[in-house]
């Protein structure tokens, strides 16, 4: 990515500008997760056409429907001409979509031993990553599974390379896999829900998700099941030039409960890259999902080159009565985020929630938010957006809730807070409210504000330095969001802060 | 002058401090001369306005105020060449007169960054959390402060009075040499001001000093302080002994004011 200001002046509407290499050397900005992996992998030409899709869905050794089913979307895909979606407050160059490689896999291997087995590299990865030993070793395959909470998932440039706690899920009935495993394991599930909730018709990138997918989460949970430990998907970008895009799908059955959590990574190079996932959920009666994310994806350099575009499309449907759908999300990465987690609030008395904390510094702009969508009687939605600018950043807050007419008694409680760092960065509101239904309440909240320097003062005069000063004010300021993440994730997530906010102040 | 005892260690010398207000550029301290010995207890008194909140902030290094004249030092050092946290972490003290809200920062995190970051300044590791908290725990409870309102955020909701026990609760977790409280006895009831009297005296001793604003006589039946100051008018109209505070009390401001500028 360029500097803004360029940026805008050359942006034109053909498909094809390659090259978005800076001559800059200044990778100075400090992301500590910016390392390259030298892991063997497979990786197939650039460029995207049926034969691409052919060459994946082979691959995964998938049955003719989802083939069929990603040649619908590919077809789609390119029905749209390239015309990326214009609604968003973000500017970018260009994606040269036949410029990108759509499927990079680390090269498996069979069935390691010992940690020694196990490719160094990887394993170097997870220790960069900050994944415990214990974690690593069940990760890499070589350990009993023990007593711990969280059961932790690999994918590496959309391949999922390792799946921990097995055993206790299955003893439950609980299917905790890659997409491609689960095409095998619970090929109906997969069929009944995959597209069900975001079609691929749905959106730009969706479409292209659906094409070229390559891999991502699946978990099922039976009937009346609550998932004992939390279940954790590790994201990482490795290979250069690679598009990421996997697709996640989550059913949780009849009073079934999960907690999910994904963190993001990605290598620091000079050209963006393109990340574009889907991610499903699907909650039967009386059963929750509680869908946590921090995303820390690479987000460019100071002078806003490279970084990745996360143009992710996320949505749940309520479809159960007494469901509830909850979302919370740390977005502290990427040069772009363009993202709108999503509740369809469809059986009766059902829930759905986002809590959000973006942060945007240096050139990075983040356009999120959420839609609830009321259709069910008593359905209720709560929405806590958190946006925090520093830099050149622009953030962007967007949000959709529609109450239709059969939605008796809805109700929504919106609140949205703007935190504004230095006076070259921008905070920006955009709330939708659709009411069709007379019995609706809708309750709207709305702050901007600025790191006061009486704040500042009193947090100087304690002995904190200005940059601890600003950490603690601002982590003060997210404290409503880090709570509903679980305990590990929300001092991970103001670790994210720190880190992302390093620089800011002189 | 305060000192009259050759013997005795200065901690803080202002001389001829003059400071203005940033942002307007008016003039409010017009040449300050004070010192404070080691273990010395200062009171500050002097009608609204007249600048003594402003001499303690800039002391401390408030940047709404720009010192145009004078020198500050402490423990020998420029301290007006020290950045404001630095200063803190020299271990100079402001209990603020109005202090402010930290929305969603939890005291005890925000008090043991805040001895941590005093600790680190001495080459110390971070304190343990436990240790820690039976720290914070006792200074809660010597300031008599209802430990439930330290779930909050920092000063949010916080009553006039507990703000004030607030700041003294950090006062005793900073253990600073030097201490300047402003006001922090106004809006106290009867009870918690002997809370705060007693928190001052037994923090008394050679390794610390105290320079107390503050409007009553009432305060001072508590303290006693070595000298007392009258500031009228951006400068030191009178200093004396702990009596002057009598004095003022029958007396008023008011037949300072006229000779104001000729401070002894
Ligand atoms: N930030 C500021 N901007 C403009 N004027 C200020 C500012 N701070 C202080 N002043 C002015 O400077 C003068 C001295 O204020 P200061 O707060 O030091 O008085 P004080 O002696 O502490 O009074 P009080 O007894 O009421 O607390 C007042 O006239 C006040 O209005
Ligand atoms: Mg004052």
């Amino acid at each position: 990515m360029v500097p803004r200001q360029a940026l805008e002046a050359n942006l034109v509407t053909a498909p094809k500008v390659i090259s978005r290499t800076s001559t800059s050397d200044d990778l100075a900005r400090e992301y500590k997760w910016g390392f390259v992996t030298e892991i063997e992998s497979e990786i197939i030409p650039k460029g995207l056409n049926e034969e691409v899709v052919r060459i994946i869905s082979r691959k995964k050794e998938e049955p003719e429907w989802l083939l069929e089913w990603r040649l619908k979307a590919l077809r789609h895909f390119l029905s749209l001409n390239y015309e990326e979606p214009k609604w968003a407050k973000v500017s970018h160059p260009p994606i040269d979509f036949q410029d990108i490689h759509y499927y990079a896999a680390p090269v498996k291997q069979a069935g390691p031993k010992s940690l020694e087995e196990v490719d160094p590299q990887l394993l170097e990865t997870f220790n960069k990553l900050g994944i415990p030993i214990q974690e690593q070793k069940r990760l890499a395959g070589v350990t009993e599974e023990g007593p711990s909470k969280v059961a932790v998932d690999a994918v590496f440039d959309s391949i999922s390379v390792a799946t921990t706690y097995q055993k206790t899920l299955e003893e439950k009935g609980i299917i905790f896999c890659s997409v491609s495993e689960a095409v095998k394991k619970a090929p109906d599930i997969v069929r009944k829900y995959l597209g069900s909730v975001v079609p691929y018709t749905d959106n730009f990138y969706a479409a292209l998700n659906s094409a070229v997918f390559s891999d991502g989460s699946f978990v099922y949970i039976p009937k009346g099941v609550r998932c004992p430990i939390e279940l954790m998907t590790y994201f990482r970008i490795n290979s250069a030039n690679t598009g990421q895009f996997e697709r996640t799908l989550i059913i949780a059955d009849e009073g079934a409960y999960v907690s999910y959590l994904e963190g993001c990574t990605a290598p620091i190079r000079k050209t963006s890259q393109l990340h574009a996932a889907v991610v499903e959920l699907v909650t039967l009666d009386n059963a929750e999902i509680k869908y946590s994310t921090l995303q820390n994806w690479y987000p460019g350099d100071k002078q806003g080159n490279g970084g990745v575009y996360n143009f992710v499309t996320k949505r749940g449907k309520a479809l159960g009565k007494n469901s509830k759908i909850s979302w919370t999300q740390v977005e502290t990465g990427s040069a772009i985020t363009w993202k709108y987690p999503s509740v369809i609030l469809q059986g009766d008395n059902s829930t759905g929630e986002f809590y959000s904390v973006a942060l945007v510094n240096n050139y990075q702009q983040a356009d999120t938010g959420t839609k609830m969508i009321h259709i069910g009687k008593n359905t209720k939605s709560t929405i806590v957006a958190k946006g925090i600018s520093a830099g050149h950043g622009q953030s962007t807050y967007r949000g959709q809730v529609q109450i239709m007419p059969t939605a008796d008694n809805a109700t929504n409680f919106t609140q949205c807070d703007s935190l504004l760092i230095g006076d070259k960065c921008g905070a920006h509101t955009v709330p939708y409210i659709e009411v069709r239904n007379p019995t609706a309440r809708m309750e709207h909240e709305a702050s901007t504000s600025k790191v006061s320097d009486d704040q500042l003062f009193y947090c100087l005069q304690r002995g904190l330095d200005p940059e601890e000063a600003h950490y603690v004010i601002i982590n003060g300021f997210c404290r409503g969001i880090f709570k509903e993440l679980p305990f590990e994730f929300a001092m991970e997530a103001s670790q994210l802060l720190r880190v992302s906010l390093e620089g800011t102040v002189g | 002058m305060a000192s009259t005892n050759g013997t005795k260690q200065p901690l803080l010398e202002v001389r001829g401090l003059r400071a203005a207000v940033t942002a307007t550029g008016q003039e409010i301290l017009k040449g300050v001369d004070l010192t404070v010995n080691v273990g010395e207890v200062h009171a500050v008194m002097g009608p609204n306005g007249s600048g003594k909140s402003t001499l303690v902030n800039v002391i401390a290094g408030r940047p709404d105020f720009a010192v145009t004249a004078g020198q500050v030092h402490y423990a020998g050092q420029d301290l007006l060449a020290m950045l404001p946290d630095r200063r803190a972490r020299e271990g100079v003290f402001l209990a603020f007169q109005y202090p402010v809200e930290l929305p969603g920062v939890r005291p005890w995190q925000f008090m043991k960054a805040s001895v941590d970051a005093l600790r680190k300044h001495r080459g110390l590791p971070e304190i343990g959390a436990r240790e820690f908290d039976a720290m914070f725990k006792a200074a809660v409870k010597e300031m008599e402060m209802d430990a439930d309102l330290m779930k909050r955020s920092v000063n949010e909701g916080f009553s006039g009075g507990e703000k004030k026990r607030n700041e003294m609760i950090q006062l005793a977790l900073m253990e600073p040499r030097l201490a300047l409280l402003d006001e922090t006895d106004s809006g106290l009831d009867i009870d918690a001001l002997k809370t705060v009297a007693a928190g001052v005296n037994k923090r008394r001793g050679p390794e610390r000093s105290v320079l107390l604003v503050t409007h009553y006589q009432r305060l001072l039946g508590y303290i006693t302080p070595d000298f007392v100051h009258v500031l009228v008018d951006g400068r030191i109209a009178l200093s004396g002994g702990p009596e002057l505070a009598h004095e003022l009390e029958a007396k008023g401001y008011d037949w300072l004011k006229e000779s104001a500028g000729t401070a002894r």
